[in-house]
Parts: C-alpha cells; structure tokens; sequence
C-alpha cells in the first residue's frame, strides 16, 4: 500500500478539476484510499488522512468516516496527532453523536499533560463542542486551571468556564472563588477573557450581579489606566491601548450599573472622561466612544452625561463613515424611547438619511423617522416620507405604507389631511400596502362623514387615470357604490366639483369587472357598487344587465352574488332601498373589529343562509334544517339550539356576536349537571320561578302557550333592561302523566324579522305529574315591533316510545312585543 | 457571542469555515451559499453591516463582513458583541494571517488551511474572543508550529532532516506565492 498522498497534493488535484463532476470524482476516489488506509490501522500516516478529510468536508463532502480516527488521533502521543486530531472533532462532532462521550476521558489527561500546549487544545475543545455530561464530568479540572498562574492557561480557563456555565447553569456557583483575583491579573488577554466571564455571570443571575457590583471601583480603575497610561507598544492599536478590553470593560460596566444609582455614580466621571478623550479619526476610536454611549443610556447617569451621549451620536451622524452612521442610527432607535425631545433635535439628520444610497441605513433611518413623528411635526415629516415612499425600493414600500398609515391615523391634524395622504400612498405604492389596511381605510372614509363628496370624487379621478392598484381600486369602488350620488350631484365644497354622470360611472365600473388588472377580490367590490347605485341612480335597466350576466360567471363568488343581486330586484325588490341603504357609522372597538363588522354588515346582508353564521353542532343544525323544512321555507331563520343541558351557555353565547347590538347579560344560570330528577334540584327550579312570576305579573302576564297529551308549556315573560327590543320569554314545562317524559327537546322559529335565541335548558326530563317542571329561557329580539308569532316543536320519550308535535303559538299578549 | 466565521473568495468557494454552533453538512453549505449571495450583492462603498438571512438564525443575528482583494471575510454575530469591535477583530486577524505567512495571499490559505484554523484557535474560542494581541498570537502559533515541527510535521514524513528538506519541494514554494492576481494586499493600518 503506497503512502498516502499529501494534503497538499491532494488540494492541487483538486484544483486542478475543470467541472463539478470531476472535482466529485477524483474526491471519492480519495476518500476510498482514506478508508482502506483507516481500515488498516495506520498509525503514522493518520494524522494526514485526517487533515486530507477535513479539507473534503470544507468543500461539502461527507466526512463522517473520520469521526472514530479523529478520537484515535486523541488519544495518541504526538502533539501533531493531538493537534490536528482535536481539530477533527471540533469540526466534525458534536454532542448529537455519542461517539464525542469517548473523548472525555482523553480531555481529561490532557487538562492535566504536562505540556502546556496539549491543556490549551484540551481547553479550547471543551469550550467549543462540549457537551452537558462532558461538562459536567470536567468543570473540576476547569476550575483548577482558572486559578493557574499561567496566562496561557488561565484565559482559556475563563472562556471555557463560560461555556460550561451556559451549558450546565448550576456549575456557576463553583466558579465564583476562582473568580476573586481574576482582575487584578497584569496580563490583557487574562482581564479581557475574565471580563468576559463575569459578564455571562452577571447576566446569568442576579444575585451574582449583586455581588459583583462591588467590583465597580476595580474595573474602574482598570479602565483609567488604560486611557491615562500613554503609550503602550504592545497594546496600541492606532494610539489607543487596547480597546477590545476597555470595550468589553464599558460593557460590564453597563451590566452593573443598571438598575443601581450607587454604581452609576461611581461610573459618571470615568464615562465622560472616555467620551470627551477619545480620539475619534480612526474605527477604534469610535468603537469606544459607540459602547460608552451605550453605556450611558443604559445606566442611571445623570442628564448632562445623557445630552453628551445624544451629541456625540448625532456627530456620528454626520460622519463620512457609513459604517458610523449605521451604528448611530441603530442606538438612536434604541434611545429614541428614553430620550425623545434629545433625538428630535436631531431630526433633520435623520431625514436626510433617508436619502443615502446605503440599503441599511435607509431602513434605519426609516424606523427612527416614525419613532419620531409627533403631533407637531407630522406635516414635514409626512412630506418627506411620501416622498421617500416614491422612490424607495420595493422591498421597503410595504412597511413605509404602514407606518404613514400609523402615524397619520394618530396624529392627522384634519380629516382632509388624512385623506389626502392616504389618497397619496395608494396611488403611488397602492400595490404594496397591507391587506388590512382596505378595510381600514373604508371605516375611516365611513366616519368623516362631511368629507364624503371629497372623497369620492378624488377617489373617482384616481380611478380614471389607473386601475392597476388593486387597494385603491377596491377602496374607489366601495366609495363610489356607497356615495355615487354625491358623486353625480357634484357637490363637493372643498375642491372644484366635476361634471360626472350616471353613465359615465357606470362605465368605469364596468370596466373594473373586465379588465384583466381586476383581482376576483376587486370584481366583487365593483359589482357589489354597481348594485348599491340601483338605489342611488335613476336609471335602473343598465344595471339589472350587467348583474344578469354575471349570473352566469366563471367565478363562482361572482355567480353568487350576480344571482343574489337578480333575486333581489325580481322577488325582493321592496326590500331593496333597506337593504342597500347607506353603511352606519362603524364603532373601532380593535383593530379587527371593523374588518368583521364590514365583512357581516357589507358584504354578506342579502345572504342570510350563508356559512358564515357559527353553528357550534351539527345536530342542531339538522334539526334546524327539519324546521326550516317543516315551516315552508324561507321565511323563517332556523335557531341554533342546545340539547345538552350539559352543554355551557357560551354555545349559545356564539348567537350573540351574529345579534350584534344584543347587550346580554347571562340570564338565568342553566342547569350544568347531568339532569336529574331529584326533588332538590326541582326546589330550584321551582323558587325560581316565583321571582321570574313576580316580574312577569308586574309587567305582563303569562300565557300557556300548548298543552297537548299530558304535555304543558307556559311562557311567562320580561323585558331585558337594557334593550327594550328585547323580549326573555320563560318556558316551564309540566307533565301531568304518570311517566317521565325523558329527552325532553324544545324548539322554536320565528318569522324572519325577528331574532331569537334559545339557552340551555334546565333539564330535559319532564317529570311525571307535576312533580317539577324543566324551564328554559328565550330571547327575541324584536326590532320591528311585529306581532310575535312562533312556531314550536317538541321532542319526547314518553314510556319508551318517542313523541313529536308541532304547534303555533299565537296568542301572545300584546305587551310582550309592543 | 460569535454564531460563524466564514472565508471565500469573490465566486463563492469556500476557504475556512467554522461553526460555533451545531448545523448539519448540508445546511452548513446553504448557508455559504447564501452569505455569498448577500454579500457579493454588496456596493464596495455600503456599511459592511448586514441583517443575517434567514437561514443563520432570525432577528438578532447580523452579517459583518470586509473585502479584502478576492477574499471575503464574514463573522456573524449577535447583539452581545460590538459591531465596531468585530470589524477591527477581522482587521487583527488579517494582520495576524500576514505576520505568520509573510505577506499572505489566498493560495496560503488555500493550502495550508489546517494552519489558519490553528491560528483562528488562538484569536476565538467557542464563539467568544480570547486574544487580541496580535504579537502574543503570533508567539504562540509559532511555538506550536515548532512542536509540531520537532515530531516530522502533519506529513510525517521521517524524521531525517535530507527527506525533509526533499519533501518541502523548496524550487516551487517561491513561485507558487507569487502568482499575481491571487495577491492580497494588506494594507497595513489605515483601515483603523
């Protein structure tokens, strides 16, 4: 067997390959002479397989073969075994593998080799790839090198006592004596890495964040010595003595102050002493000054130092340096919070900012310039971010169009300010607003209502010049169907009023329904107009033919409104004005709430069976559906009904949202437990009826509304205070026969114009002569006040065998629905 | 702490990579492939600040990277570290690569890529900075070298001196440096 070729011999084949697929070639030949070489256990010319492997695995070839070799490198003698052995597993292994557990016992040996060389790679691969167990097993030996006086050893010590502590949080504890002497080390990389250190403990736990707080003076006084100590030859970096140190040293300084006044008074002079020194024509220099700002926000300094901080951001601001002013307008958002009136002096940098051809610092400066707006500058303010929304990238226009949306909403000096900017953003980056925020726009549009003519017709010229926006065009044509007329009637007061008729409008929408531009969302919105104008406009005809040749449209939402819109002119055409009248005010009550009630009250009216109403079981609604069939069609509104007595009231609680204005305040309690008949849970129901009797008496009087085979029902009523439109109707059914009555099912229709809603029951076993009665509570809602007529049907085993009956009650007194 | 630090030249090729956190092969390459993608896309006078791409790990990871001839030098990073710091950290570290190989140029690191990983060894551990100190790093890469070097070297090759000598293939180390367009220029300094 030839001696295995050289690394790099290996690199220049490789190299030397034109295409992918030579490259894959010559590779795999070489990791088959890898293999056989490993199979042979070789012990001389392992230490180069491996390294040849680790250079395939660069490239992205597999290299898990080597994973057991690199252990054997490990464990061997030679320092270049050990070396390029513990490389291996860095980059190999890792603690998903169980193999890695075997090198535990190698690190161990090693911690401990004589030479100072193999600790350091000991070291240095437990802090990488360690994993919780071999952490665990080894942070003894880990504790002891930390206190070594080696500087080598002891820095490496400190980093790996990081990662143990992050991998195993509980070992932090045994750290902390180690610890004691750690800063008064001479040697910079001991300081810079035990720096490091107390800072993970710090952040780790509080309670060693107090106990390092005393150590404030000392890192103070540390950092005097590096800014006052002159020149240093080995630390300089561009005049400045080690600034990584007096970084992180500003970092935990950061950490202890900040929540406690008496550290961040003892910090106050050594911050501005840093920040007024600190030469600032080089990086280094400006990397101090950047964590000492940071510092100072951070902490309880008093305000002078914050003015200071805020200054030298805003120099920062002006610098040449990209990278500079990257980093100034990242901590200005940070501060923007705290410091508000301090960064507004600095607005005008930050809008010229916008304009840097830097993509990063655009979108910084983006961020701060809302952060920023107030009720006192929106108006610039506006204008240049409208302007910036022109020519910005795609990439930044959704959340530019967002945050105008915010910020105008909030602090939009008049409504036609507000309308105008946002007339402003859907023009020019309408497709990239959010889709939320159409419905949005609507309500606002809804709730100023004396701009309703302005609005219209800016919104109609829009139209005319582009349909390409989809936002925009769905908001015109909400407008147009909703204030057509104004539009007609050309009555705007706040511009010149243009001459539009009927046609003309009707032209434009009709166009938004064949062109191509129109998403299906949008030909929706346009048909939905055209319908809306059949109430508005005079002239009708044209209108009933385009809604009739929809009727038979691919699109099926399409099809079903165009159908819907037909039914309604040929059957319903007396309900047409009500249906199609002009949209209420919306209440804001969240952010999605006008999304919802625009959806139910808008779009959804004319179909009343719809899926949209919630039907929490299926049962009912087959039994709802027998109703439906039962009573002839469509002029009742089928009732979701609780069978279970066991099933809670929040089911019918689903019927409240659909009930809208409904204020219902919970009723009676319905029964939860498994119904029963026993004479405890009977009392109940009986003294509860004397209260809903007394009231009833008072205001109006009960009636019996069946009573049918043994089978009684009496409706005693009252009115819910809150809304006298509504009727609670108490049911109380007895059974006189000698059987229980069990499943006992009550349910009821209404004619279409009323609402009704049905609660739990109480029980539904009737029980045998009058023992008790089940009571259940109905709601109608009565807006119109017409006569109340209901239909009923009843569902019982009497005996075993299964009953039904239907009946109408129409013998309601007068003062239950007037 | 420090999640990468890649190294690769203006197409994309791979020259170190190292991970301090657990990724599987293939992702590890996804992920040079797309720092690539983002990184070449870059102006050379932009801020050398990037938000990471998806795939490195979402919101608080950034990209801070400098160009240096035909290499790139990417370290990402998340909020605990300064992104001031980590640039003049990539500074030290260029120097410190051009201290141990005398004017180092991307075929050094093509070749001797186990070297530079000794050399990172000494500058990070486990995502965390250990040495600044440029002269400290290169004292002791040195002394480690010699050690090596005292054992016959990662070629194991015999430890006889004549063998040695003939396996350097000393006639064509010099003119396998000064390969012309494959030079980095360090400057020294200025960039601070």
């Amino acid at each position: 067997m030839p001696a295995p070729i050289r690394l790099r011999e290996l690199i220049r084949t490789i190299r030397t390959a034109r295409t992918q697929a030579e490259e894959r070639e010559m590779i795999q030949k070489e990791c088959a002479a890898i293999r056989s070489s490993f199979r042979e256990e070789d012990n001389t010319y392992r230490c180069r397989n491996v390294a040849k492997l680790l250079y395939m695995h660069m490239l992205g070839y597999p290299a898990h073969f080597g994973q057991l070799e690199c252990l054997k490198l490990i464990a061997s003698q030679k320092f270049t075994d050990k070396r390029i052995g513990y490389l291996g597993a860095m980059l190999l292994l890792d603690e998903r593998q169980d193999v890695h557990l075997l090198m535990t016992n190698c690190i161990k040996n090693d911690l401990n080799h004589s030479t100072q060389y193999v600790q350091g790679l000991a070291l240095c691969t437990l802090g990488c790839m360690g994993s919780s167990e071999m952490c665990r097993d080894l942070a003894g030996e880990v504790e002891k090198l930390l206190k070594t006086s080696n500087s080598y050893l002891r820095k490496k010590a400190a980093l790996c006592a990081v990662h143990v502590i992050r991998k195993v949080p509980e070992l932090m504890e045994m750290f902390l004596p180690a610890t004691k002497n750690l800063l008064s080390e001479k040697n910079h990389g001991v300081l810079h890495t035990s720096v490091v250190l107390l800072t993970e403990m710090c952040e780790r736990s509080p309670d060693m964040l107090a106990h390092f707080r005393k150590l404030v003076p000392q890192l103070v006084r540390i950092l005097k010595n590096l800014i006052m100590s002159g020149y240093s030859p080995e630390h300089d970096v561009s005049g400045i003595s080690d600034p990584f140190l007096q970084v992180r040293i500003l970092r935990l300084l950061r950490i202890l102050g900040k929540s406690d006044d008496d550290s961040s008074e003892a910090m106050n002079d050594i911050l501005a002493q840093v920040a007024t020194n600190t030469e600032t024509s080089k990086n280094v220099g400006n990397a101090i000054l950047y964590e000492t700002v940071l510092t100072i926000m951070d902490i309880k300094s008093e305000s002078g130092l914050r003015v200071l901080a805020i200054n030298i951001l805003g120099r920062f601001l002006l610098n040449n340096d990209k990278n500079i002013r990257y980093v100034a307008l990242t901590s200005l958002l940070k501060t923007v919070q705290t410091d508000h009136n301090a960064v507004q002096r600095h607005r005008s940098t930050i809008v010229d900012c916008l304009k840097d051809l830097d993509v990063s610092i655009k979108r910084r400066a983006m961020e701060l310039s809302f952060a920023l707006v107030n009720g006192n500058n929106i108006r610039g303010m506006m204008k240049e971010l409208l302007y910036f929304l022109d020519s910005c990238d795609p990439e930044f226009k959704a959340d530019c169009a967002s945050g105008v949306f915010l910020a105008a909403e909030k602090y939009a000096p008049s409504k036609r300010w507000h309308i105008d900017t946002i007339m402003r953003v859907l023009t020019t980056a309408g497709s990239y607003v959010r889709d939320d925020s159409v419905p949005n726009l609507i309500q606002l549009i809804t709730n100023s209502v004396e701009m309703h003519a302005y609005t219209v017709q800016r919104l109609y010229k829009a139209l005319l010049d582009d349909i390409s926006q989809q936002p925009l065009v769905q908001v015109a044509s909400w407008c147009i169907g909703e204030y057509g007329d104004l539009l007609v009637s050309g009555q705007c007061e706040e511009e010149e009023p243009i001459q539009v008729t009927e046609d003309e409008v009707l032209d434009v929408l009709e166009g938004l329904l064949v062109s191509n531009l129109s998403t299906p969302v949008t030909r929706g919105y346009s048909l939905t107009a055209i319908m809306k104008l059949s109430t508005r406009f005079s002239g009708v005809n044209r209108i009933k033919k385009v809604v009739s040749i929809y009727g038979s449209s691919i699109d099926v939402e399409l099809q079903q409104r165009a159908v819907e819109y037909n039914a309604l002119f040929k059957k319903y055409d007396h309900m047409r004005p009500a249906l199609l009248e002009r949209m209420p005010i919306m209440e804001k009550s969240a952010s999605n709430g006008p999304t919802e009630i625009a959806q139910t009250n808008g779009e959804t009216e004319l179909s009343v069976v719809e899926s949209k109403h919630p039907l929490p079981i299926t049962q009912p609604a087959n039994q709802a559906n027998d109703l439906l069939d039962l009573l002839g069609g469509n002029d009742v509104v089928p009732v979701i009904q609780t069978t279970m007595p066991t099933k809670p009231a929040s089911a019918g609680g689903e019927l409240l949202d659909l009930l809208g204005d409904l204020s219902l305040s919970g009723g009676p309690a319905p029964a939860p437990s498994v119904p029963s008949s026993q004479p405890s849970f009977l009392l109940d129901g009986l003294s509860s009826q004397p209260l809903f009797n007394d009231i009833a008496a008072a205001a109006i009087p009960p009636m019996t509304a069946y009573n049918k085979n043994g089978l009684k029902i009496d409706f005693t009523f009252e009115r819910a205070n809150p809304n006298p439109n509504i009727a609670v109707i108490t049911i109380h059914a007895s059974n006189s026969t000698e059987a229980d009555m069990t499943d006992f099912v009550f349910q009821a229709a209404v004619p279409k114009t009323f609402q009704l809603q049905l609660l739990s029951p109480s029980s539904n076993v009737v029980p045998a002569l009058n023992q008790g009665t089940v009571t259940q509570v109905i709601r109608v809602l009565n807006p119109q006040k017409q006569q109340l007529r209901m239909r009923i049907k009843l569902t019982y085993t009497l005996k075993g065998s299964p009953v039904q009956d239907l009946a109408e009650v129409n013998n309601f007194p007068p003062q239950s629905w007037q | 702490m420090i999640k990468s630090i890649l190294i690769f030249n203006n197409h994309g090729k791979p020259r170190l990579i190292r991970f301090y956190q657990y990724f599987a092969e293939e992702m590890q390459q996804q992920i040079i492939r797309e720092t690539f993608h983002l990184v070449s896309k870059r102006d050379d006078n932009v801020c050398n600040f990037l938000e990471g791409g998806s795939l490195i790990g979402g919101s608080d990871y950034k990209l801070i990277y400098r160009h240096y001839a035909t290499l790139y030098f990417v370290f990402c990073v998340d909020s605990s570290e300064s992104e001031l710091g980590i640039l003049d950290l990539i500074q030290v570290f260029v120097e410190t690569l051009d201290k141990c190989f005398e004017n180092v140029c991307e075929l050094d690191l093509i070749f001797h890529m186990d070297k530079v990983h000794y050399i990172l060894q000494e500058v990070v551990m486990g995502g965390m900075v250990l040495e600044t100190n440029m002269n400290e790093i290169v004292a002791q890469v040195e002394l480690q070298n010699r050690m090596e070097k005292s054992e016959g070297g990662l070629s194991a090759a015999p430890a006889r001196a004549v063998s040695a000598v003939k396996n350097m293939n000393l006639p064509e180390i010099p003119r396998n440096i000064n390969i012309g367009d494959i030079n980095i220029k360090v400057p020294s300094l200025s960039p601070f």
